[in-house]
């Protein structure tokens, strides 16, 4: 009954939810669960830090390579948590003052290093070996010029090219007719792919979410 | 003159390999420069706009005073370069055309960086008052789950705003009671939940227009939204925003990025440009060497 | 002189909230702010630093992220869902009912212990012996955003899509003369997203004059959108990086003016 019990629960949830859509007059029902959701949702973030300092506790206690790390992870996590819980995390808090003054330029940071791998590989590995490649690498160019402000002066000094504006063709034509065309495609299957995924879990032939064991 | 023929194809053979193998950290500090130097030394120059971006602005300018607009904080700190400025020039157009706003989040840093860009704008409109003419009601975990709540009310899913004063308390929340009291919403995303959720949500069962800010990369999949009309204007990465301050005639971070961009993309584009010419001169040597 | 003209375009720049050039414009940064902004640049630079290649000062400022990333979302949850959308209630359904006011509001309120029950058994996932009890929150969540999914997926992903992608292949105006640019864009749409799902679909052999053709003009309009996204990837990419040499600029050099005097 550990497996049965939660698949029903799924079938019945999803069931209802689909069901409110053509019978307005059930809405309460959904109004329920919504609010259900919501609080749960939040115990679901506070799980996901918690089996992060569970895992750490274990790497510090065996010692393993690096532990040291761990040991700055989890007092950062249990600084943060607790200034945030128990001092609030309003402007003018020391919650607030880490997250302006560490996580802000820790997370901005982490992520702007992308623009030198971006770079890095536009250099070593984006080759036109194919048609295919020259004409993804040709667009990805005319994109890249078309949405700056030096690619459109640029643009408009070529000759015959600059017969007609670049940010027409890169809006128009490239962003609003083959991209368009070429992304709904894509959003047209994977969302096909959705539904088929959906309708497995709520019939209980998909059971991957319940986990291992009994 | 068979012996300097040889040098001559061994010399560039290893031009050729030195080309293929360019230690990487040379070409971040030439991204670094090419970065660094035209914030220094700005070139001032000119935006133009697209129509996805002039269709937001021309909707904010036609609504009547004392529309409300609901402005969804969904993006964190790694993209507040691109979305902190989209969400500034949208605030301040609300505030000058005296619209009123509600801010969410459905990302939990949406809610601080709803904070700082609410507190930075406010100084620039003095007889703006939170509580009135704007309420930051805070994030909420949940995405879909919570936009499905909106029709039933904003006092169930948000029974506060950021500083716990209950939704009641509120002059404009006794105003804008749910979903359909809303004139505009405009999602400022970085990723899932998103403008995708808002507009399978609020433009699709809700019937309400939705706009979109989103991160560059996200971009190119909402052309099908705005296509299809379930978007109705879209401001895509740091060029958006940038291209929203110029409609205000208020430029900022984003317009004083777009100097920057212009000069790394044409690094990039001649970065691509030269490692094909280097990877086609090796391949052609390759067919030499194979046909001797 | 270079430190006149850095000053000189630090002033330029639009004021951003927090911080303005304090050798321009006088206004005294507080030490905290001084000292949390030294902190964000060395933070900055410890993150850089791995461009040069892994160090323990990296491998510190990415242990220290997460765990303030981690540290910040239990405090949010906390304040923003637990607080008000759980304890507050049951605290006002508990005082109703010691009052004696037993109405529907004072059940409504105590009606939350049931999602307090269930958002319990989800914490009992970090105890291996009795983590199965977490498998009945979770599937009433996963159930729900299924059934939700199909709905929504189904009308705003494919019907209105498909419907959009319905559109005239020759568009004329109200005076009736043929508009090329609209027809030509809609040709390629319709023939675009068809050949798309056509190359797709590979329980079937791309070839022939018909079926080949379609696939091969697929691969055609999917590489310009792929060299679309790849060309906003870029755009989006460098972005970041301006915004931490904006931050340098606009941020850290006032600071560095204000703790030695300014200007």
């Amino acid at each position: 009954m550990r497996r049965e019990i939660p698949m029903a629960i799924t079938t019945i949830s999803g069931i209802i939810m689909i069901i409110v859509f053509f019978v307005p007059r059930w809405k309460d029902w959904s109004d329920i669960l919504y609010t259900w959701f919501l609080v749960i949702s939040g115990f679901a973030l506070i799980l996901g830090a918690g089996s992060l300092l569970l895992v750490n506790l274990d790497k510090i206690s065996r010692r393993s390579p690096g532990w040291g790390y761990n040991v700055v992870l989890l007092i950062s996590l249990i600084a943060t948590a607790g200034l945030g819980i128990f001092g609030g995390i309003n402007p003018g808090s020391s919650f607030y003052y880490i997250f302006l003054y560490v996580f802000t330029p820790l997370s901005a940071t982490m992520f702007s290093l992308l623009a030198f791998y971006i770079a890095s590989a536009a250099f070593r590995a984006f080759k036109a070996k194919t048609f295919e490649a020259g004409l993804l690498l040709f667009t990805a160019f005319i994109v890249m010029i078309g949405r700056v402000p030096l690619g459109e002066i640029i643009w408009e000094k070529i000759p015959l090219l600059n017969m007609v504006s670049i940010s027409k063709v890169v809006e128009d034509w490239i962003m609003g007719c083959f991209n368009a065309a070429g992304q709904r495609a894509i959003m047209l299957g994977a969302s096909i792919g959705i539904i088929s995924v959906s309708l497995k879990i709520l019939l209980g032939i998909e059971r991957s979410y319940l986990g291992g064991g009994d | 003159m068979t012996d300097n023929t040889e040098t001559k194809t061994g010399a560039k053979a290893n031009i050729i390999d030195i080309l293929k193998n360019v230690d990487r950290r040379y070409i971040f500090l030439f991204i670094l420069l090419a970065v660094i130097i035209p914030i220094l030394f700005p070139l001032n120059l000119p935006i133009g706009t697209s129509a996805p971006v002039r269709n937001i602005y021309d909707f904010v300018e036609d609504l009547p005073e004392g529309s409300v607009i609901l402005m969804s904080f969904d993006y964190s700190p790694s993209t507040e370069i691109e979305l902190d400025p989209a969400a500034e020039a949208l605030l301040r157009h609300a505030f000058r055309k005296k619209h009123k706003v509600i801010g969410i989040a459905l990302w939990p840093m949406g809610l601080s960086q709803a904070q700082r860009v609410f507190a930075k704008i406010e100084k620039e409109f003095p007889e703006v008052e939170q509580g009135k003419d704007y309420v930051n009601l805070g994030y909420k975990a949940g995405g879909s789950v919570i936009l499905m709540g909106l029709k039933e009310g904003f006092a169930k899913i948000f029974p506060t705003d950021d500083k716990d004063t209950p939704i009641a308390d509120l002059p404009l929340m006794n105003k804008v009671k749910d979903i359909s009291n809303v004139d505009l919403v405009v999602s400022l995303s970085a990723g899932v939940p998103g403008i995708k959720e808002y507009v399978a949500i609020v433009n699709t069962q809700f019937g309400k227009p939705v706009a979109g800010a989103c991160t560059a990369v996200s971009a190119p999949e909402m052309y099908t939204f705005l296509d299809s009309g379930q978007l109705l204007g879209l401001m895509g990465g740091l060029k958006g925003a940038a291209e929203y301050e110029q409609l205000l005639q208020k430029p900022g971070n984003a317009s004083l990025g777009m100097d920057a961009q212009s000069i790394v993309h044409i690094v990039i584009v001649l970065f691509i440009i030269f490692s094909n010419v280097v990877y086609f001169m090796d391949e052609h040597q390759k067919k030499q060497a194979a046909l001797k | 002189m270079f430190f006149t003209s850095l000053n000189n375009i630090v002033s330029l720049n639009m004021d951003n909230g927090f911080f303005m050039a304090a050798a321009q414009t006088g206004v005294k940064l507080g030490t905290g702010e001084i000292v949390g902004t030294w902190i964000a640049a060395l933070l900055t630079i410890c993150i850089f630093s791995f461009l040069y290649d892994d160090n323990p000062l990296y491998k510190f400022a990415e242990h220290l992220f997460v765990g303030v990333s981690a540290g910040y979302t239990m405090a949010t949850a906390f304040h923003n869902v637990i607080k008000p959308n759980l304890i507050m209630k049951l605290q006002e359904g508990f005082h109703l009912l010691s009052k004696g006011q037993i109405g529907y509001r004072c059940w409504e309120n105590l009606s939350y212990i049931l999602p307090g029950i269930l958002g319990i058994m989800l914490i009992l996932k970090l105890v291996p012996k009795i983590q199965w009890i977490a498998r009945w929150p979770l599937s009433f969540m996963v159930g729900l955003a299924s059934g939700l999914g199909v709905v929504l997926t189904m009308e705003a992903f494919i019907l209105k899509q498909v419907s959009a992608t319905l559109i005239p292949l020759l568009v004329f105006n109200s005076q009736n003369a043929f508009l090329w640019a609209p027809s030509l864009k809609n040709i390629i749409i319709v023939l675009g997203v068809c050949s798309g799902l056509i190359y797709f679909y590979f329980s079937k052999e791309h070839k022939g004059p018909v079926y080949g053709t379609f696939s091969r003009f697929g691969i055609v309009v999917l590489m310009m959108a792929f060299g679309a996204a790849f060309g906003y990837t870029v755009m989006a990419r460098v972005s970041l990086l301006i915004g931490r040499m904006l931050f340098f600029r606009d941020q850290w050099w006032p600071a560095v003016t204000a703790l030695f005097g300014g200007g």
